[in-house]
């Protein structure tokens, strides 16, 4: 370090100390790099393979797929770091181990996987039993989103393009990697709705954000304990993105394409930001939402499995699955909750949260003298 | 917020269960008690024990979390859990060494105790320690406590192996630095017509008395 700090300009030493930094964090997350590559790799195949080597590539939309790439890049090494972690892993691996045994009963598999698929990430029910008001909030920012996100990368990516019929230039042909798959006439409502799909997102986004940012701004447990960086920030990118896509629409609709130069710029930037910010703030929780769907299927294991019961009051209190798995979870993490001697030696995890609780109270009692 | 800890004598708790209703009026969790208010052995003992988050320095609940849901604020406040992030899997239910993340079931969350963020956020006592009427869940000045009792607030426990610290205190004899969790001498040890009993201390109010079975 000191022979790269002694050259160069001012820059020199901090951009040198940087890139030592990256090289070590690099180093030490090898893995998190090599699925963020991966990740990476995979859009950008796909996007080459997808639209059959750049013919049907939009070069207006370039930088969005570069920055879809590097996106992507960051969030497979954001999800490989987390799903390092000790209690993560567990549940991914016991989530794979499911889905794979259930391949001998492929009928109750999927059952279970729809059932669970609906409800954690279509119906979003936990949400509704919390509040109806954030249960539509948050349909209207998960649905259109996702909505946004289904037409654009498609689009980005020259998966899907439109193309005019060769001599009758009123009617369209959509093609999907370059087969035609449909067609219409540009006058039909099917055409209206094709083309205003990303601003019927982009009002279902505005209507979602404003909603929250009501919540956020009024609900006094919220202001509590919210921060403006993990709470706010996401919700004024999305903002953005959706009211500056929408201004796009209407300056070419109403203005004639008054500004729409600089709007355009500006609605890149918001989108670039947007894309970056997913994979280091609150809105990574859509991809951790994914062991949500482990857990699902872990519970209902466990339920019907062998039950564990409390060292001192014999009741059932967990799944045996459950105690045994975090067992080995806290032995990863370091942590040693075992007692009594060699011979008879006790697991704390073998005792229920209730006795947890009185016996805390009776050595506090016995301390104590009372 | 600085100089004011919380300090809890359990042994002090008469049961009037004051703090558990005022526990449902925190604005973070309004409605939902999270405080426990425990029974210590029901049928020989009127002993109660009230238990708050402890706010561990490092907390277990929040290591054995799978979706990073639980975070510890920088004046050492172990927050409940993210509500985007939770899944609801009990891990930290089961891990907490104290018992005191509740699992929302139906909602996909866990909750507990935040110190009544929104309160001591910005100076104010936490509910329970506002309402409990012996002193039993204290919040304020330590010279003031220190005062006021002859026992001695420590704030490491140790399970088995584990050495546990928290934020929040727990009154213990004055010659003590930790309050050691014994399970093995705690443990049911008899059973008397079909209810179990656990080890009898003399005189104290939890003991598991053969008198209250005697005809």
């Amino acid at each position: 370090m000191s022979e790269l700090h002694k050259s160069g300009s001012p820059c020199g030493p901090l951009f040198a100390e940087l890139c030592h930094r990256y090289v070590l964090m690099a180093l030490k997350n090898l893995r998190a790099v090599i699925a963020g590559s991966f990740l990476g790799g995979i859009v950008l195949l796909g996007i080459v393979i997808g639209s059959l080597g750049g013919i049907h590539f939009d070069a207006e939309l370039t930088f969005y797929a570069i920055g879809s790439i590097l996106a992507a890049s960051a969030i497979g090494y954001r999800f490989a770091l987390w799903a390092e972690r000790p209690p993560t892993r567990r549940y991914l691996s016991r989530g794979y181990q499911f889905l794979r045994e259930g391949r001998q009963r492929p009928k109750k598999t999927i059952k279970r996987s729809l059932s669970i698929g609906t409800e954690k990430f279509v119906g979003q029910g936990f949400i509704r039993r919390r509040s109806i008001f954030r249960w539509i909030m948050h349909l209207c920012l998960s649905g259109g989103c996702t909505l946004a996100f289904a037409v654009t990368f498609p689009l980005v990516f020259g998966w899907v393009h439109f193309q005019p019929f060769l001599g009758d230039a009123t009617r369209y042909e959509v093609r999907v990697l370059g087969v035609a798959v449909d067609s219409f006439s540009v006058h039909s409502s099917k055409a209206w709705l094709m083309f205003n799909l990303l601003n019927i997102a982009g009002v279902i986004v505005v209507v979602g954000v404003v909603m929250a940012l009501y919540r956020r701004l009024t609900d006094p447990g919220e202001r509590a304990t919210q921060s403006f960086s993990e709470d706010f920030v996401p919700l004024l990118l999305i903002m953005a993105v959706a009211t500056t896509g929408l201004a796009l629409t209407v300056s070419y609709k109403w203005f004639g394409g008054d500004a729409h130069g600089i709007l355009a710029i500006i609605h890149l930037i918001c989108v670039l930001g947007l894309l970056f910010y997913i994979p280091f703030g609150k809105l990574f929780h859509m991809f951790q939402r994914i062991c949500s769907f482990c857990v699902g299927w872990y519970k209902q294991e466990g339920a019907a499995g062998i039950q564990a019961h409390c060292a001192r009051c014999s009741q059932p209190f967990a799944s045996r699955m459950h105690i045994d798995d975090l067992k080995v979870v806290l032995d990863q993490l370091g942590f040693d909750y075992r007692y009594g001697t060699d011979a008879e030696a006790g697991h704390y995890q073998e005792i229920c949260p209730a006795c947890r609780r009185r016996l805390i109270a009776l050595n506090q009692g016995q301390a104590i003298g009372r | 917020m600085s100089r004011l800890e919380f300090f809890i004598d359990q042994s002090r708790c008469i049961g009037c269960q004051a703090c558990v209703q005022a526990c449902g009026e925190c604005d973070t969790h309004r409605g939902t008690s999270m405080i426990h208010l425990e029974y210590v052995h029901r049928p020989t003992g009127v002993q109660t024990a009230p238990m708050v988050c402890m706010h561990c320095e490092d907390p277990t609940c929040a290591k054995v979390c799978p979706a990073d849901a639980i975070k510890k604020d920088d004046n050492g406040v172990v927050l409940s859990a993210a509500k985007p992030r939770c899944v609801g899997c009990s891990n930290c239910v089961l891990g907490c060494p104290f018992g005191v993340p509740k699992m929302q079931v139906s909602i996909d969350l866990m909750m507990k105790c935040d110190m009544c963020y929104d309160r001591t956020s910005v100076g104010k006592k936490p509910m329970c320690a506002t309402v409990c009427p012996s002193e039993a869940l204290y919040f304020g000045e330590r010279e003031t406590l220190e005062r006021k009792r002859r026992e001695k607030p420590v704030n490491e426990f140790k399970f088995g192996q584990q050495t546990v610290r928290t934020k929040v205190n727990m009154m213990t004899s004055s010659e003590k630095d930790s309050i050691p969790i014994d399970v093995a001498e705690l443990m049911a040890h008899e059973t008397v017509q079909g209810e179990t009993l656990w080890e009898a201390r003399e005189g104290a109010p939890d003991a598991a008395s053969f008198a209250v079975w005697d005809d």
